[in-house]
């Protein structure tokens, strides 16, 4: 199955290897890898996906933690989450073969951000789904895609803060544990 | 010496020293006073300051040797360990004793120099990416290049290496660190306190649980690991054990946790544990894992391991649970905590019926066993061995290498106390004893150390001879001398038909070779030697060396081939000599 871990890991030189290193040792493939600064001062949030079994969640989840450098590890598993992945497609297209590009765009809603005299670039924010959907019509029309840069996943979890950072931080201890949730989940399930 | 150092160095006001004064400041502050190392140039700024602080050094031969040596003497005394090694080789060198150290859970720390920061990543003379190599075998690293975090750096890396599971930890320190200057202040580097793994929590009700199952359990075992000794939950196992009348089995790593003698000690379990042990595992209804992590060579095949038992695991590591054998009722913590706090709900219960089935199970072992054959002339290792117990009475410090005398102390010396048997489990490093016992013997220098080593792994690391003559101590060593790298000799001949390819093996003659080092020695190649050849070795002045001519192709018994359930077992065949039988 694939599994998603969001890591607060200490910002620091060599953090990444050691993450990293954690899943070449068990000779899992890391589908996406996003690294990024977070709410905390220090710390950077980082979202691997992989595939594993169901029964690895657990071993990945308690090996992560024994890395000094990591902070809080969240194994999202099925739960309501807002996931996200950005991507930046550069389609060859001329002036003549532009406006059929423009129309798939539109119902992706995606948005053109640059346009040049033989190609153009389409940024695309969504689901994974929704971003092969549109690679997908893209390799059916006239023009050839040139180059594909995706972010790999985005994720949180929906609701409340439900992140231990702050509590394996020593604060914000009395934050109440809450149910995966609900508010605003009907109005996008994915 | 440590602890008033260790004052020296806390009342020590905050001052300007050099980098390399800072390691030796900070090592004396953590109450060091051995190290054991190899001198070269990335790291000559350390040793140049070394004199002025009250540390021992010891000299090995090889940086390998330092790292088991500081193993050894994590070993023994239960302090953290401490090896030093220069960049490039030197570091390199030390990979095979820290990634033994990780297997099995020892802290020690290695300090090791590299090139200057001005020139990391360059392939400088002997510049190699050491805490790239060590990433996977240590359970942590740090690459230092400012004088002002080394001593952070190393009280950090004294912690990790103690704390919850311990393990090995590496300093890698620029030679330009070493040479700058920072304030050193031992208060104000010390870590932030350890960050508890979340996972690593002891429920209310998996208390009640287990309680409940060792209640209502008929059959049950209790499996005693190495994690006992590191815990030091002796006493509650102990209690355990006694108080709901439950027999112990234990790891090879777990020898001493229990002891020996005690009326509910089975022995050891696994791949050479004697038979009725892995029967009653089979047919246990209730196991009790304590610190002991269900390794391929204690479970046999996982699908057949005791599968009409119900599982408690005990465990300090919670990625440990449920990785190879599923566990009913996971209790994550240190050992001894959580049996301090399961003792209180454990009533006495009478186990009579069950360990009156379990000596049923011993049936005709000992007309197997290989000690109680009359003497035909030859000279076996497990004669040799349990002489060299008798005659020590069960007190020495046993430092092992790898391979079939290893089986055989751990069959034949029977461990009454916890740190007395040292033996590399998890990796299995041939070469680990002479230098793993030169560190036992610095840590425990009022205790009889013995070297039971085969003739493969003793060349592996017998430059470590000299170590012991110029250091003057007193070690004894048994080479178990049977001409064949045995434990591949004896898999060959049950798994590959005797094709005994590469193990036959020539060795220097070991007495001389002793001799050339200024150690003297006898070479003993019958059994009625054996016990004045002990009796010579001990009250010889300084390190003696018997090398024991033993049988060459007698093989470990019992003995579960890998990928067999637990109880499908080669057994000796029974009342015979084996040579005589052949």
């Amino acid at each position: 199955m694939l599994h998603t871990f969001v890591a607060y890991v200490e910002d620091l030189p060599g953090v990444l290897t050691r993450v990293a290193s954690l899943f070449r040792r068990l000779n899992i493939n890391i589908h996406s890898l996003t690294v990024g600064r977070s709410e905390q001062a220090g710390l950077s949030r980082m979202t691997v996906v992989c595939e594993a079994s169901a029964e690895a969640g657990h071993r990945i989840q308690a090996s992560l933690y024994k890395l000094e450098n990591v902070v809080d590890v969240d194994d999202i598993a099925q739960a309501p989450t807002v996931t996200r992945e950005l991507a930046l497609i550069k389609v060859a297209a001329t002036p003549r073969t532009r406006s059929q590009v423009f129309e798939l765009v539109e119902v992706f809603r995606a948005r053109i951000v640059d346009l040049a005299p033989e190609s153009l670039t389409i940024e695309m924010t969504g689901v994974e789904s929704k971003i092969e959907g549109l690679i997908q019509v893209l390799n059916e029309g006239e023009g050839r895609i040139l180059e594909i840069c995706r972010s790999g996943k985005l994720t949180m979890r929906r609701g409340h803060h439900t992140s231990g950072v702050l509590k394996a931080m020593g604060a914000g201890a009395d934050e109440s544990a809450v149910e995966p949730a609900e508010e605003g989940a009907a109005v996008e399930q994915e | 010496m440590g602890n008033d150092a260790n004052t020296q160095a806390l009342n020590h006001p905050p001052a300007r020293l050099t980098g390399a004064e800072i390691v030796w400041a900070t090592l004396v502050g953590e109450g060091v006073t051995d190290v054991f190392g190899y001198p070269g140039g990335a790291i000559l700024p350390v040793y140049d300051a070394l004199r002025k602080f009250p540390i021992h050094h010891t000299l090995v031969r090889h940086e390998q040797g330092a790292a088991h040596m500081a193993d050894g003497y994590s070993r023994a005394s239960g302090k953290v360990g401490v090896a030093i090694a220069t960049s490039g080789p030197g570091a390199t060198n030390l990979v095979t004793g820290i990634a033994t150290a990780m297997l099995d859970s020892i802290p020690i720390v290695c300090i090791t120099g590299n090139v200057s920061s001005k020139v990391l990543g360059t392939d400088a003379f002997q510049e190699v990416d050491i805490t790239g190599i060590t990433l996977p075998v240590t359970k942590h690293n740090f690459l230092i290049s400012r004088a002002e975090d080394i001593a952070p750096a190393i009280r950090y890396a004294f912690q990790i290496a103690k704390s919850a599971r311990p393990g090995p930890v590496l300093v890698d320190i620029t030679k330009d660190a070493q040479q700058a200057t920072a304030i050193f202040d031992f208060e104000a580097a010390k870590p932030r306190p350890v960050r508890p793994h979340p996972m690593r929590k002891v429920e209310e009700s998996g208390l009640a649980q287990a309680a409940e199952l060792i209640k209502n359990a008929n059959r049950p075992v209790i499996l005693a690991g190495h994690g006992i000794i590191e815990s030091g939950a002796m006493e509650q196992v102990c209690t355990l054990a006694e108080r709901a009348q439950i027999p112990v089995a234990l790891t090879l790593l777990g020898l001493g946790a229990f002891p020996a003698s005690h009326p509910l000690n089975l022995g050891m379990m696994g791949m050479h544990g004697e038979s009725w042990v892995n029967h009653a595992i089979q047919d246990a209804d209730l196991l009790i894992a304590c610190g002991m992590r269900f390794d391929d060579r204690v479970t046999g095949t996982v699908a057949t391991y005791a599968t009409n038992a119900k599982k408690i695991h005990i465990e300090v590591d919670p990625a440990e649970v449920n990785k190879i054998i599923k566990v009913d009722v996971p209790l994550i913590g240190d050992l001894r905590e959580v049996l301090e706090a399961l003792l209180p709900r454990i009533s006495s219960r009478d186990g009579s019926a069950w360990l009156k089935t379990i000596d049923g199970l011993k049936g005709d072992s000992a007309v197997r066993d290989i000690k109680n054959l009359p003497d035909l002339g030859h000279l076996y290792a497990a004669h040799v061995i349990h002489d060299i117990w008798r005659i020590t009475g069960g007190n020495a410090i046993v430092v092992t290498d790898v391979g079939q005398h290893q089986m055989w102390e751990a069959q034949y010396y029977h461990h009454e106390r916890p740190r007395t048997l040292i033996t590399s489990g998890g990796l299995g490093t041939m070469g680990f004893s002479l230098p793993a016992a030169i560190g036992a013997k610095f840590a425990c220098p009022e205790k009889e150390v013995w070297v039971i080593v085969g003739d493969g792994g003793f060349q592996m690391t017998a430059g470590e001879l000299a170590t012991i003559v110029q250091e003057k101590i007193k070690i004894n060593i048994a080479v178990i001398n049977n001409g064949y790298l045995g434990m591949v000799r004896q898999w060959q001949e049950f798994f590959y038909e005797g094709n005994y390819e590469s193990t036959p093996m020539v060795s220097p003659d070991f007495v001389k070779l002793a001799d050339a080092h200024g150690i003297a020695g006898l070479t003993v190649r019958s059994r009625g030697e054996v016990a004045e050849a002990v009796n010579t070795a001990r009250s010889a002045p300084g390190a003696f060396l018997l090398n024991f001519m033993v049988e060459g192709k007698e093989s470990v018994y019992p003995m579960i081939p890998a990928g067999s359930a637990l109880h499908e077992m080669i057994r000796r065949p029974g009342g015979k000599d084996p040579l005589e039988e052949s």
